[in-house]
């Protein structure tokens, strides 16, 4: 604070501002402006224009527009399971994380476990450091060996293990911030542990569940390394992985799949985060009325 | 830990009687009344899930890592306890040193200097910039962030392709291999696209902490913009720029996206570790080798989250006592 006060020494000289100088800096700042705007767009034009393109291939061009690469996804075989793989996977580990993140912050917010904070920082901590690349190997083969390797279940536990510890964070500072109020008088009426818990504390913290899960949902969906270290028969493999496979035996990338396939697959991503950052001011309000 | 299956560990909470009469609220905020022994059995199912799959195998790592252990041949059938041997090797492989010279040039162009400086830079000019202007680049930035890594990798293929890339279609330069002739520029230029999102969002959020009025003070004894930012912001948002660069390394430095692009080719040029410990663990099946390279990036990593935490608590500390 005082630091602002006192870094604000006063220059007389700089009154004299030559226009002529603040008219270079304004065109150099919007030519910088223009050229971070191509370089940010220009790799996602692809992503836009090819899969309507009536001649589908690397160059990002406007020629035409047709529904025809539509169609082949639609028709390739391949496309839909691998989809549906994706779903699986991310469903699957944002059901578990949900559920057990909820458990556990409720316990951990409401209840003086002994040892809490060092247990808190310590799941901070470890879900920072135990990435999956610097997981793989002993992951790859603690599957091997007890047989989850090529199985889908062993994806979506070793995902879940990785996002639960975030997920009890954000859940419990979620739970932190809702007032005992509810709780207590509810508990004044009479009400038993478990009923509390099933019509006033599930209701009032299904907001944090649906964001964490959403957050869950997106990470798992778009995660590559995991999938494709873990599972090698391509009827299970999700979309992240599937993608690398549509080539012809040339070599050749199959266009007009990639690109359909490239947008159906990216654009949940895309409305997720919009509502979730539509609903991101969301602060819990409200009371008990009456 | 019992190792009770999660059902069977929340049953009983359904099952529990009605107490007799409402008590007192518990002074710690246990309102529910749900006991010590409860809250940890309700604790338990995610601590158990985290133990096996995030815990032991940080932990298993380190045992692996002294071990002579293959997928196939004799080593696989029987592990054979080398010691450091590993270590030895990997320390005279010069694979491994080029990779760990790579995974340094990568992280520090790319995140600490390349995603670090234009974020802010991003951050600084939305603060004064016209709205049109700045929701147009702030959507891109963001769209480069949050899109699957599959698919901006191969949006990156397609913009960069010798043949019809439309890098070269633009610049005029043809059977241009962007990829192969420079593949570290490639990867470290991308990183910038891909993750400048963050630091972007974090500056600007730190630079909205500054007040106001501290900027007008300083417009009003005429500073120029660069000298609001010398004086008034930067010491303000010093901390943040220590959180941002710690968190964004942590992050490019276990970042496997590289291999979608390069595939750490040609001639493991773009190979940084994570593709090193992929391609020696998951491919040549070399699990004890790839388990002690695996450790000393858990180390590293150790150490820079630790340092990141120690800032936090410093900060906090700070808050309360000041």
């Amino acid at each position: 604070m005082s630091a602002a006060a006192s870094a604000a020494p006063v220059r007389s000289s700089a009154r004299t501002l030559a226009p002529a100088r603040t008219v270079a800096t304004r065109s150099l700042v919007y030519a910088g402006v223009c050229v971070l705007v191509v370089f940010f767009a220009l790799p996602l034009l692809w992503l836009v224009l090819t899969p309507f393109s009536p001649a589908p291939s690397y160059r990002a061009t406007l020629s035409g527009f047709t529904l025809d690469n539509m169609a082949k996804l639609f028709d390739n075989p391949q496309t839909w399971p691998s989809i549906r793989n994706s779903l699986v996977l991310a469903i699957g580990s944002s059901v578990l994380v949900i559920a057990l993140a909820a458990l556990a912050a409720y316990a951990l917010s409401r209840v003086r476990i002994p040892g809490r904070d060092q247990l808190l920082y310590a799941l901070l901590l470890l879900s920072s450091i135990v990435t999956g690349t610097a997981a793989m190997v002993p992951i790859f083969l603690m599957l091997f060996q007890i047989g989850l390797i090529d199985r889908q279940v062993g994806v979506v536990l070793v995902l879940s293990g990785g996002l639960l510890p975030a997920a009890v964070f954000m859940l419990k500072d979620f739970v932190d911030s809702i007032p005992r109020s509810y709780e207590e008088s509810a508990r004044v009426f009479g009400a038993s542990p478990s009923q509390i818990l099933r019509h006033i504390v599930l209701p009032v913290i299904r907001p944090g569940m649906a964001t964490v899960g959403v957050w869950a949902l997106v990470q798992v969906w778009g995660n590559f390394l995991v999938p494709y270290v873990l599972l090698s028969d391509p009827a299970k493999q999700p979309a992240a992985v599937v993608m690398y496979t549509f080539y012809d035996a040339g070599g050749q990338p199959n266009f007009a799949l990639i690109s359909t396939f490239a947008l159906v697959y990216s654009v949940p991503v895309v409305v997720l985060y919009l509502v979730v950052n539509r609903r991101y001011g969301f602060a819990f309000q409200g009371g008990i009325k009456g | 830990m019992p190792s009770t299956s999660p059902e069977a560990e929340v049953a009983p909470v359904a099952a529990a009687p009605v107490p007799a009469r409402p008590g007192p609220a518990a002074p710690d905020g246990d309102v529910v009344g749900l006991g010590r022994g409860r809250a940890m059995v309700f604790v338990a199912p995610a601590l158990v899930l985290v133990g096996v799959f995030l815990v032991f195998p940080a932990v298993w790592t380190i045992y692996l890592g002294l071990l002579d252990y293959s997928l196939t041949g004799s080593a696989a059938k029987a592990p054979t306890f080398v010691g450091l041997g590993n270590y030895v090797t990997a320390l005279g492989d010069p694979a491994f040193t080029r990779s760990l010279y790579l995974t340094l040039l990568y992280v520090g162009f790319s995140a600490v200097v390349g995603q670090n400086v234009l974020g802010f830079l991003l951050a600084w000019f939305f603060r004064t910039t016209h709205a049109v202007v700045r929701n147009v680049l702030n959507v891109l930035v963001l769209l480069a962030w949050i899109l699957p890594g599959s698919v901006v990798a191969f949006l990156w293929q397609a913009l960069l392709d010798r043949r019809d890339g439309t890098l070269n279609a633009i610049l005029g330069t043809t059977d241009y291999a962007w990829a192969i002739d420079h593949p570290m520029a490639v990867i470290i230029v991308f990183n910038i696209w891909r993750g400048t999102a963050f630091s972007m969002l974090l500056y600007a959020a730190a630079i909205n902490t500054v007040p106001r009025s501290h900027l007008e003070v300083a417009r009003m004894a005429g500073a120029r913009p660069w000298q609001q930012l010398r004086d008034v912001v930067l010491p303000t948002v010093k901390r943040h720029v220590l959180t941002n660069t710690l968190l964004i390394t942590l992050w490019t430095f276990n970042d496997f996206s590289p291999y979608l692009l390069t595939g750490g080719g040609p001639d493991n040029q773009s190979e940084i570790l994570p593709v090193y410990i992929y391609k020696e663990a998951i491919i040549g099946g070399h699990l004890g080798y790839g388990s002690a390279i695996s450790l000393l990036l858990l180390v590293a990593n150790l150490v820079i989250a630790v340092a990141y935490i120690r800032l936090l608590r410093t900060r906090s500390h700070d808050e309360a006592t000041a």
